[in-house]
């Protein structure tokens, strides 16, 4: 829905939202706003309410109970998991961005100006040259950029990215997290489901940790502490602190991880 | 070499024939047609949809017969309701598209199949449904074929890109203000009028192959969706344009040939596209 009345730098809001798949409440009672200039990252276990709260926002899913909208007039760029894709669609990567824009003419050609501006994003975001290739001979990280690119394309207030660095490597992971970080220095606010929590959601100024309901909002530092990740995961799990930052230790209290000894041969 | 005069006579021997010129043209429209709406079901994944259609269409094809109903409005509405019909139970994802499709048709051939036998001259009906009689095509059929493909080829070059961007990322072409249902259903319908107006051309049984071999084959020879657009409908021109020819010369079935050589463009790109042609092919999973 779109929220008619509000405050000038407001562009997400939910109020008291609940949704269901059936009888199974995968989101209950979750208030909270994203502001223009924030960088949000939903934390917390997988099949406990990250994806359907951000499909509600976007308008894919119906509330049960309350209200979740965008601000009037503010503009989504919804960049969907890698892992939805089909990467072996006949597409090139410049037919994926113009794809998002209105055909205006009979012949869908693409025009020379649609062509520059694809070209002017995709050169932005270090992809310049490969407006021609098949969206499937590009790294995982070019292909994660390619889908930012297209979301980007519709100059939106708000990029909202469902599970960024679902599904690829270390490397890809870094490219990703340094693109946000450039995006949100330009001003670009984002906000984004992650289940890493060392790897991303740890890098992120705002936190709001999910399961079913909100079990804290705030920045890292104060949401990943071992209570509520415990409240929020179910289980105890340690915190280390490294370079200023809370690393989280991905196993419970008491689990003994013996050291890996190669085999003599 | 040049072609003698004997030959040259030979091969142009059927042309001095209407029905057989009636029949190529009305064959080379429907592989054009065929074609074209073959590669959204190739690429939607949903290549057993043309098989389910068609014998769908058959069941209202039954229900006009038997009570002297017009054929092109019976058997149109009743196919346009099950193609639409799919698509919602499709969507709903409690039943894949293949169940949704094997629900809906079998049903409905069930339906055909009975109505024929207990009320109808059934026996002549069913062979012309089921295999086609392109030999036998009247002006009216022509007509609609080609009023059939020019309307679906103005529908998918004005809606190009929400088409395509419906048929890659429904998710974000839905979010990003395409009405996706209204793509698949305009998709669904055309699918039906193409089934309607080629089955009797085709024949029920066959032309499911129609729909996916060229389709299949351009996907092997190109990796733009744009260029699938025109390459599919012209191999399904071609083979049926080849097999009416190789039909007459060999006085064999007309709708038996023009797949046959659809399937032989197909394992010849196969074998000569190598290892990427392949992948291409087997990332279409639904084949």
């Amino acid at each position: 829905m779109i929220l008619k009345a509000a405050p000038d730098n407001l562009l997400v809001s939910c109020h008291h939202l609940s949704c269901a798949y059936g009888d199974n409440v995968v989101v209950s009672d979750v208030t909270f706003s994203v502001e223009r200039g924030e960088f949000v990252g939903i934390v917390g276990p997988s099949g406990l309410g990250k994806t359907t709260l951000l499909r509600a926002i976007l308008g894919m899913v119906q509330p049960v109970h309350g209200e979740v909208g965008t601000v009037k007039g503010v503009r989504l760029g919804y960049v969907p998991q890698v892992e939805s894709v089909d990467w072996n669609f006949p597409v090139t990567v410049l037919e994926v961005m113009v794809m998002t824009r209105p055909q205006r003419r009979v012949l869908p050609r693409i025009t020379l100006a649609e062509r520059r501006d694809a070209n002017e994003m995709l050169e932005r975001l270090g992809l310049g040259g490969l407006g021609d290739r098949h969206i499937r001979e590009l790294s995982g990280g070019q292909q994660q950029r390619v889908f930012v690119a297209r979301a980007l394309f519709h100059n939106p207030d708000i990029l909202v990215l469902d599970e960024p660095t679902s599904g690829v490597d270390v490397r890809t992971r870094h490219e990703v997290l340094h693109l946000l970080a450039d995006l949100h220095q330009e001003g670009i606010s984002v906000l984004l489901t992650t289940h890493d929590l060392n790897g991303l959601a740890a890098h992120l100024p705002r936190l709001v940790c999910l399961n079913r309901e909100i079990i804290a909002d705030g920045s890292p530092r104060e949401v990943l502490v071992p209570d509520v990740l415990e409240r929020l995961y179910g289980a105890p799990m340690h915190v280390l602190e490294h370079g200023g930052m809370p690393v989280v230790l991905d196993h419970a209290e008491g689990a003994v991880i013996k050291p890996f000894r190669p085999r003599a041969v | 070499m040049s072609v003698t005069p004997a030959l040259a006579a030979d091969l142009f021997e059927p042309y001095g024939f209407e029905f057989f010129r009636n029949g190529t043209v009305v064959a080379v429209a429907a592989g054009a047609l065929c074609g074209l709406l073959g590669v959204f079901v190739v690429l939607r994944g949903m290549s057993y949809i043309g098989h389910g259609l068609s014998h769908a269409v058959f069941g209202g094809a039954a229900a006009s017969a038997v009570m002297n109903f017009n054929y092109f409005i019976g058997a149109g509405l009743w196919g346009i309701v099950s193609g639409v019909l799919i698509g919602r139970i499709a969507r709903r994802r409690i039943l894949g598209a293949d169940a949704a499709i094997g629900v809906v048709t079998t049903a409905s051939f069930a339906v055909g199949l009975a109505l024929l036998n207990r009320y109808g001259q059934a026996k002549r009906s069913i062979e012309a449904v089921l295999f086609g009689s392109v030999l036998g095509v009247k002006n009216g059929d022509i007509v609609a074929v080609v009023v059939v493909g020019l309307l679906a080829a103005a529908v998918i070059i004005v809606g190009y890109r929400r088409f395509l961007f419906s048929t890659f990322d429904p998710e974000v072409a839905s979010v990003s203000g395409v009405r996706v249902s209204v793509m698949e259903a305009a998709l669904m319908v055309m699918l039906s009028l193409t089934i309607l107006v080629t089955m009797r051309v085709i024949g029920t049984l066959l032309i499911s192959a129609l729909l996916v071999i060229p389709a299949a084959t351009a996907r092997m020879l190109t990796n733009r969706f744009s260029s699938m657009l025109w390459l599919s409908p012209v191999i399904g021109a071609s083979g049926a344009f080849l097999g009416m020819n190789l039909a007459y010369h060999t006085n064999t079935s007309a709708a038996a040939m023009i797949i046959i050589v659809c399937a032989t463009a197909f394992s010849g790109v196969y074998f000569a596209s190598g290892l990427r042609g392949k992948r291409r092919i087997a990332a279409l999973g639904h084949l």
